[in-house]
């Protein structure tokens, strides 16, 4: 890697003020970008970790009972610390990468890095989370713009993150067999107001809510609900582990799974 | 009853115990006083024209030293190749120069085009970012099909054609052949892809030259399977140092699967470097650079076709080839799809007529070499997949089909050149299916069906020549070197050993295996004996480990020298009692005179051989070392029957293999722990390359499979557990250990189980209209064939 600056602020103002200098990049457990700085395809001046700040971490529970993460998390602690209260969201954790990615690997990280084959994607997507930054709330629905792209500014940094506990929900991931990354994943979660089925891995355009999908199990929450219903293969990723045709496939049979382990 | 020590008792790895506690020594692991760092400024291309390189600003970088680019190999010769095809007309093939830094043209993504040498790497990498590179991009060949038509671009300017050679065996069989498929009853064809593997040793390559500008010696420390042949290569075809002034260091090597085979350039770079700059030069592979710059494996397109009579009974073979060779030949690249490839084309059968055809072919990609098996897998694959397809055809069982072509009667000259000495393919076949309990079959796939899955179960034959291999017979195929193996037996005053072998250990166990041959011979405890192998300084010039070569050869030498070591010991001890060298007997590490009681052991004998006071020396010399190389008089010929049983997922196509049984047999066995280990190996490298692996280029001759973010790996969870037996033992019988090699059967024979397996639960679900899917059969290939 290039050499750069470090810091390793304790406060979130720290953080803040760290990243408002040129070229300055926010490092989260840095299961992304580390390997990136490696193969020298990025070159930030200063790289500022926000594992440090005590606030950015942790899971509680809000008074309106949304599970509450800290965007500095790792997911190994959501995966032990969710797990009485939204056990969906701590098997999706408890199931990214290897222990040494959970282990490192944190919930910010992930959503700012949106990559179109992450787990956590789909997850805020299908719960219709709340993406809390330094200086606004952040719906889920608006957060998400396509691969690689997010709602975020320049230095914004993600504090919290607030989901909504449904009635059911399961998350699906069928493994890339090399990275073993979703090479499609399926999050479905059903609240008193009707259901969410968030899709990841499969997109050209990156995390996705399958309305279709949404519309029929939201009347009827079975996996025969979507039998009738097909996925346009159009947008979806062609490549060496898998056609859009396929892609699309395992999008209607990965959703009627998770439906099915929902219960 | 297991035996617990000498041949046939499964010794622990003496080696893991370093290997496990972080103690192995690799070349990595070597740091020289003063060395500096070599970085590689590699093409980016597939193809182009190289119109110059601009170092200035690299060179004014920080700790830089020097920045050599190929104008520093101008004269300097290129990588040797060490085998010449002569093909079917009789021409030999189309031999392109292969210099260490490309002249003129790159032609593959990874071709170095310079070098820095920087006093750390890191300098030496930033300055490499600043050597400035002028190519003109032209049209990678990469298609062989392509490849071959008329106006396709060149990868060699300088030759004809794309066309490496055209290569036809046996060439006085084709009339024959063609004439046996115009009256055939029944003729069953296979078209298939053997794809493209990048090998991933654990231990990436790393070469460390040195000069010591006072002796003017010249050593190479390297991650190698073979250091003379490097020494050889190296020294006499690139750099012009003769051996006496060359040392060759392979140290602890960490996995080669034949990728540490080949003379590669960073070899010879460090090796010239160090001498120009008078201070060792140390290059380490990172990952990324090992998938552009490993010779890659297989890489074969093929049809073929078997003719067959009304009864099953195959009439002929006929298949054609396309063998990518990659922009240049490696080391010993052409021989891969030729005579390890079409002399294996019989199989286990009796098939009169034989034709097999092959054309090599350059493209814009990293060459291609041998890799685990080397052209046997292959020839394994096509053969059993095509035989697969004819038992359905022809409605015939495919056990029994196979069993109706076995061959019986040995010794089997086949009609591909080769005489199998040795084998009984229905006693492995029958362990098979006993041990794969294939009468059980049917209520597994009841207990699939209920649980939605669909099964299948796949069993084939292979067949593999190994114990490389008799230098008279591969000098007529156009080897350029010899393949016998060395070993020097030198036994120290109080009675230990010490054996040194040109063979090279990098996993397979020989410090342990070999050390229980010799121990066995004398009657003394394993542990008085030690193996040493990998530097060119202390051991007997040899041809190194690959072609599960090591015990059937090296094995020999070392059991040769054995010989010796025992018959004059046995002198020595006949003067000590004072008896007839005709009546001393060696039992348990005693001498005795045979019908006495008289008795000296073993560390009486070395003693007076080193301390010769009461010694015979008008008759023999002092001391006890001796030297034997062996050379084979034919290859040897590992066989078994191995079963697959997977699982499929009708919703998603991903495969899940279920039960795994190997039946092989290896003539006699020295460990059967380490033979597990090896056959367990090599079928997880054949589940690989059957299920996950596959190199895949884009249009541009980019690497798209450039990582493991791409490259699937099998992991422990991908494999199941193994039942492997090898009590069907038909011992060779031309060698003295009645050996014949285990470490490529595993990745011979698994690939075809796999893929019979996937198409027969398929067909069981009524998918009757795959014949067949191409590797790696990857969830998307194995539903997109179930869409019919």
């Amino acid at each position: 890697m290039y050499a750069f600056d470090f810091e390793r602020p304790t406060t979130l103002d720290e953080a803040v003020a760290a990243l408002g200098t040129e070229e300055a990049q926010a490092l989260g457990g840095g299961q992304t970008l580390i390997p990136t700085l490696k193969q020298r395809l990025a070159g930030p001046a200063k790289l500022v970790s926000l594992t440090g700040i005590a606030e950015l971490r942790g899971v509680c529970i809000a008074d309106d009972g949304a599970v509450c993460i800290g965007g500095a998390t790792p997911h190994a602690v959501v995966a032990a610390e969710a797990a009485a209260h939204y056990p969906a969201l701590a098997a999706l954790a408890g199931n990214i990468g290897d222990p040494a990615v959970r282990n490192r690997g944190t919930i910010g990280g992930s959503l700012a890095n949106n990559d179109p084959s992450a787990c956590y994607p789909a997850a805020a997507l299908g719960s219709g989370a709340m993406i809390r930054t330094n200086i606004r709330d952040i719906a889920a629905d608006d957060y998400f713009q396509g691969m690689f792209t997010t709602a975020l500014e320049e230095g914004e940094i993600i504090t919290e993150v607030r989901f909504p506990v449904p009635q059911k929900a399961a998350y699906v991931k069928f493994e890339q067999p090399a990275s073993r990354f979703a090479l499609t994943g399926v999050f479905v979660a059903k609240y008193a107001d009707g259901v969410r089925v968030a899709v990841t891995g499969a997109s050209e355009e990156g995390v996705f809510r399958w309305s279709e999908a949404e519309a029929a199990l939201s009347s009827d929450f079975s996996a025969g609900a979507i039998a009738g219903l097909a996925v346009d293969a159009e947008n979806m990723i062609g490549d060496l582990h898998g056609s859009p045709e396929y892609r699309a496939h395992l999008v209607k049979v990965l959703t009627g799974r998770a439906v099915t382990a929902a219960g | 009853m297991p035996k617990d020590h000498g041949i046939g008792a499964s010794s622990k790895r003496r080696e893991d115990v370093r290997f496990l506690t972080g103690r192995g020594r690799y070349t990595d692991d070597i740091n020289l006083r003063g060395q500096a760092y070599a970085c590689f400024v590699r093409s980016q291309v597939a193809h182009g024209r190289l119109n110059g390189v601009n170092t200035a600003d690299a060179e004014a970088m920080p700790g830089v030293i020097r920045v050599f680019t190929g104008a520093d190999f101008e004269g300097i010769g290129g990588l040797p190749c060490g085998w010449q095809v002569t093909d079917r007309h009789g021409e030999v093939m189309q031999e392109p120069g292969h210099p260490v830094l490309a002249q003129g043209k790159v032609r593959h993504v990874g071709d170095p085009i310079a070098v820095v040498v920087a006093e750390t790497y890191d300098q030496a990498r930033d300055a490499a970012e600043a050597v400035v590179i002028d190519i003109e991009e032209l049209e990678p060949v990469l298609d062989m099909k392509a490849a071959l038509e008329d106006g396709a671009p060149k990868v060699h300017d300088d030759l004809t054609s794309n066309l490496c050679y055209d290569w036809g065996f046996v060439e006085e069989n084709r009339e024959a052949v063609n004439k046996a498929f115009e009256t055939a009853h029944h003729v069953t064809t296979l078209e298939l892809v053997n794809q493209r593997l990048v090998p991933n040793a654990m231990e990436p390559r790393v070469a460390i030259g040195d000069f010591d500008p006072g002796t003017e010696d010249s050593t190479l420390y390297t991650t190698s399977q073979n250091p003379h042949v490097i020494r050889l290569l190296m020294g006499a075809f690139v750099l012009g140092i003769p051996e006496h002034k060359l040392r060759v260091v392979a140290p602890d090597v960490g996995g080669g699967f034949g990728s540490k085979i080949f003379h590669y350039a960073e070899e010879a770079f460090c090796t010239f470097a160090a001498k120009q700059l008078k201070r060792p030069v140390k290059w380490t592979c990172s990952r990324s650079e090992s998938f552009i710059t490993d010779a890659h494996g297989r890489d074969h397109v093929t049809k073929i076709e078997l003719a067959l009579d009304a009864e099953g009974h195959f009439q002929a073979i006929r298949t054609e080839t396309y063998a990518n060779m990659g922009a240049y030949l490696s080391t010993f690249a052409p021989s891969v799809p030729t005579w390890l490839h079409g002399t294996l084309m019989a199989g286990n059968y009796k098939t009169p007529l034989i034709y097999v055809n092959v054309k090599a072919v350059f493209t814009n990609t990293v060459p291609v070499d041998a890799y685990r098996g080397a052209g046997r897998p292959e020839a394994t694959f096509q053969l059993e997949r095509v035989i697969d397809k004819a038992a359905r055809e022809m409605g015939i069982d495919p056990v029994e089909l196979r069993r109706k072509n076995f061959i019986t009667q040995f010794p089997y000259a086949t009609p591909v050149a080769v005489e199998y000495d040795t084998g009984d393919y229905n006693a492995t076949l029958d362990k098979l299916l006993e041990i794969a309990d294939v009468s059980g079959f049917e209520s597994r796939l009841a207990e699939s069906k209920a649980r939605g899955k669909l099964r299948g179960l796949g069993i084939n034959c292979y067949i593999e020549a190994c114990g490389i291999a008799p230098s008279h017979l591969v000098g007529q195929l156009g080897a350029r070197a010899g393949l016998y193996e060395s070993a020097t037996v030198r036994v120290n005053a109080t009675g230990g050993l010490v054996v040194m072998t040109g063979s090279h250990s990098h996993g397979q166990g020989h410090e342990t295996s070999f050390a229980q041959v010799v121990a066995d011979m004398i009657g003394i405890d394993e542990n008085m004996v030690e193996i040493v192998h990998g530097d060119t300084a202390n051991t007997p010039m040899g041809m190194g480990t690959y072609g599960s070569r090591s015990l059937a050869v090296g094995g020999s030498a070392m059991v040769r020298a054995t010989e010796k070591i025992i018959a004059k010991a046995k002198k020595i001890a006949a003067h000590l009692m004072e008896a007839s060298p005709d009546d001393i007997e060696l039992k348990d590490g005693a001498f005795t005179v045979a019908g006495t009681d008289k008795s000296v052991a073993w560390g009486d004998v070395t003693l007076a051989a080193y301390v010769p006071h009461n010694y015979p020396l008008e008759e023999i010399e002092p001391g006890l070392e001796e030297t034997a190389f062996y050379d084979p008089n034919n290859f040897t010929y590992p066989a078994g029957a191995y079963a697959c049983e997977v699982e499929v997922d009708p919703e998603t196509g991903k495969v899940t293999i279920e039960r795994f049984a190997a039946a092989d047999d290896f003539g006699n066995i020295v460990n059967p722990m380490i033979v597990d280990g090896q056959v367990h190996g090599g079928i997880a490298q054949g589940i690989g390359q059957a299920l996950l692996e596959g190199a895949a280029y884009d249009e541009y001759g980019q690497l798209l499979s450039g990582s493991y973010m791409d490259y699937a790996m099998p992991r422990a969870d991908d494999v199941p557990f193994y039942t492997v037996d090898h009590s069907c033992q038909t011992p060779c019988t031309h060698n003295p250990l009645g050996v014949k090699g285990c470490g490529e059967a595993g990745a011979i024979g698994s690939p075809p189980a796999v893929v019979n397996a996937v198409v027969d639960a398929l067909q069981r679900a009524g998918h009757t209209g795959v014949t067949h899917i191409d590797m790696p059969l990857t969830p998307s290939r194995v539903w997109s064939a179930m869409q019919g």
